[in-house]
């Protein structure tokens, strides 16, 4: 119970706090049990291991900016792979450009996949990606803008609900076959890969692999915070009331679209963050990651971790995904099969996430 | 000839010339001791009269019950007044210069007219405080909503308004473990946060039990003076604990209006209520 209205300030709650902590004490330690502790040691922490925990990171990150809108506003979007993959896709079009000359082809102006294709030119819109500071505004602004965009025109006709939902959909499915086109000059099918290195860093080195883990826990740190800091402020609390009561909202004089809107917008720019930090981890982006089952997922590690907590998104983002390359590998066939079976459960017998089971063992205690 | 008029009504020079048109005076002008003016007014929906011809006038400060049988159109006139329903005919004015028939719902609200609806809808996961805080006057766009610190004096007008409601010991309780009752009165509260002049209340008590009754009772007349207030209420003792002046409606319009016991040995309410 709340004894008093929070104001501006940021204030962290329990479960928050303990995983900022825990957030801060892998990331101290995991660089150093990777890069000096000797590699015959059991505490040794392999590369791989390092990569896979960044890539988590940053579906964690993403889980967070689907919590934002989900838990607090309401908006249940089946899209936000769609954010991700486009800061991914900017991303890889910089570390595309950074190949130079080193590809298959030894072009020094074209991707590999341009000069395969017979073009000549450079099209209009790979321009300004050589420049890192461009491609990073991109990241941002491509998600930001688009999701804008999509939330200006849907939002204001009062789409709600279920048919918001399959809009969503819509949208990351579209994005999926315009990129799978080869004329598209993304790639197409193969999309984007062979990355060589970022800001001059090999890509393939330890230390590298290291600074992007740090990078990826610093941005689900900043984003959890931002988040936090929303959610805890009196526009937080018009989110709440527009999720569960939006017209008694709109009458007390809120302008609930253009509430949705930013918010919409602040969740997909970092969802787009999220998807640029994991593609040099991964190596590769490709239309794929449009999948409609893609974004699907995400709103199930949401659900299994605990909706409108923030830290049930990351605890669940992380769970989900353990759970994933642990069962891919010893089951490929199983994994849907447990994902569906884990989300029918929650949803029966934990419809708070495990972030309701562990704050009920914590009043209780 | 109804085209003519219509033609003739959007070539008028001020309505070709906005800057022609008189600017309407957004200040609430109660000069005349009359806060409301209802004149001529009748709505038909699908060929059925809900409101016909009706006249009501309410006094600044004025604390008006209004009573009438079910389906005598009281929600609908209340529907007027804040904009949510146009009437076909007949003129409706805030004070002297405001009309309310030009102004939009939200506009309606923010000018001072704050509606409690038949159905209590607070927000169920935020505090009673916090309900309180988001009904507050203030400015209410994005980013300043983001940026919002409650000040002091904010602090002291809320701490007032749980005075008035009596909620004070349930300052920090979620509102949706408020009992009905409780729920009623913190929604009377978020109206008075936003400082109306007029405030329409429709059906409050009920579903309460007579204790909360009283409360409601007692609440309402103590915001009579302050606001003018217009009740909606079925229960009649309730009616005669508050009302002064009470008025009839019966098929869409004003069938007899006077204190209680006035109305109530009127033939024509006699007949409409037992005869009926
Ligand atoms: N939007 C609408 N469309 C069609 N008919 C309507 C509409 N709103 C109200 N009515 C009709 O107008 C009449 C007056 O309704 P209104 O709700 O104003 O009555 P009321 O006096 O508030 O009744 P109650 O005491 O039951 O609340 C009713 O017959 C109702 O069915
Ligand atoms: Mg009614």
């Amino acid at each position: 119970m709340r004894s008093d209205i929070q104001t501006g300030r940021l204030q962290l709650d329990r479960g928050g706090q303990i995983f900022l902590i825990l957030l801060a004490v892998t990331t101290l330690l995991v660089p150093i049990l990777n890069l000096a502790v000797p590699t015959d040691s059991p505490l040794h922490v392999s590369t791989f291991t390092v990569t896979l925990l960044g890539k988590y990171l940053t579906y964690a990150l993403l889980a967070v900016a689907v919590d934002l809108v989900w838990g607090y506003l309401g908006i249940l979007s089946l899209g936000h792979g769609a954010f991700f993959a486009l800061g991914g896709y900017a991303m890889g079009m910089y570390l595309m450009r950074q190949i130079g000359d080193r590809g298959v082809y030894g072009n020094p102006d074209l991707p590999d996949f341009m000069v395969f294709l017979n073009w000549h030119e450079l099209p209009w819109f790979w321009h300004g990606f050589d420049q890192f500071w461009f491609s990073a505004l991109m990241v941002v602004l491509v998600p930001g803008v688009l999701a804008f965009v999509f939330g200006w025109l849907t939002f204001r006709s009062r789409v709600t609900g279920v048919y918001l939902s399959i809009i969503t959909q819509a949208l990351t499915y579209a994005l999926m076959l315009a990129f799978f086109r080869n004329e598209m000059g993304f790639g197409g099918n193969n999309g984007l890969t062979d990355f060589k290195d970022l800001l001059g860093f090999d890509l393939q080195s330890d230390a590298t692999r290291i600074g992007l883990f740090i990078a990826s826990a610093l941005a689900l740190a900043g984003g959890y915070l931002a988040c936090r800091y929303l959610v805890n402020s009196k526009l937080g609390r018009v989110a709440v009331a527009i999720r569960d009561a939006e017209s008694r909202t709109r009458f007390i004089g809120y302008r609930v679209e253009q509430v949705k809107l930013w918010i919409f917008a602040f969740s997909a720019v970092l969802a787009g963050i999220a998807g640029a930090l994991y593609v040099p981890q991964v190596g590769i982006i490709n239309p794929g990651e449009f999948s409609p089952l893609n974004s699907i997922e995400i709103v199930v590690w949401v659900a299994i971790g605990g909706r409108a907590t923030l830290y049930g998104a990351v605890l669940g983002a992380l769970l989900v995904n353990y759970g994933k390359t642990y069962l891919t590998g010893v089951m490929p066939d199983a994994w849907l099969f447990a994902l569906g079976g884990l989300f029918v459960l929650v949803t029966l017998f934990l419809p708070q996430g495990i972030a309701g089971l562990l704050r009920r063992k914590g009043a209780a205690a | 000839m109804k085209t003519l008029d219509t033609l003739r009504t959007t070539m008028r020079r001020d309505q070709v010339w906005d800057f022609m048109r008189p600017k309407q005076g957004l200040e609430l002008d109660m000069s005349h001791g009359t806060i409301l003016y209802l004149e001529d007014i009748s709505v038909t929906f699908d060929g059925f009269r809900a409101i016909d011809h009706l006249n009501l006038y309410i006094d600044a400060g004025e604390l008006r019950c209004i009573i009438g049988p079910n389906g005598a159109g009281k929600t609908t006139m209340m529907d007027i007044i804040t904009g949510k329903t146009r009437p076909d005919t007949g003129t409706a004015w805030f004070g002297q210069t405001i009309d309310l028939l030009r102004l939009s719902e939200p506009e309606i609200a923010s000018l001072g007219i704050g509606r409690k609806f038949q159905k209590p809808t607070v927000f169920e996961p935020l505090s009673v405080m916090e309900n309180l805080e988001l009904a507050m006057a203030a400015d209410k766009r994005v980013w300043p909503t983001l940026r919002a610190r409650l000040t002091a004096e904010q602090r002291t007008r809320i701490d007032e308004v749980l005075e008035t409601i009596g909620l004070q010991k349930h300052r920090a309780q979620r509102a949706g473990a408020l009992s009905h009752g409780q729920k009623q009165w913190l929604e009377i509260g978020m109206l008075l946060m936003q400082d109306p002049y007029l405030l329409l209340v429709d059906e409050p008590v009920a579903g309460m039990t007579h204790q909360e009754m009283d409360r409601t009772a007692e609440l309402l007349k103590s915001l009579a003076g302050k606001h003018s207030v217009v009740v909606v209420e079925h229960d009649m003792d309730f009616v005669r604990s508050i009302a002064n002046k009470v008025t009839v409606l019966h098929q869409g319009s004003v069938l007899a209006e006077g204190t209680m016991d006035e109305v109530q040995n009127d033939p024509r309410v006699i007949e409409v209520y037992l005869g009926g």
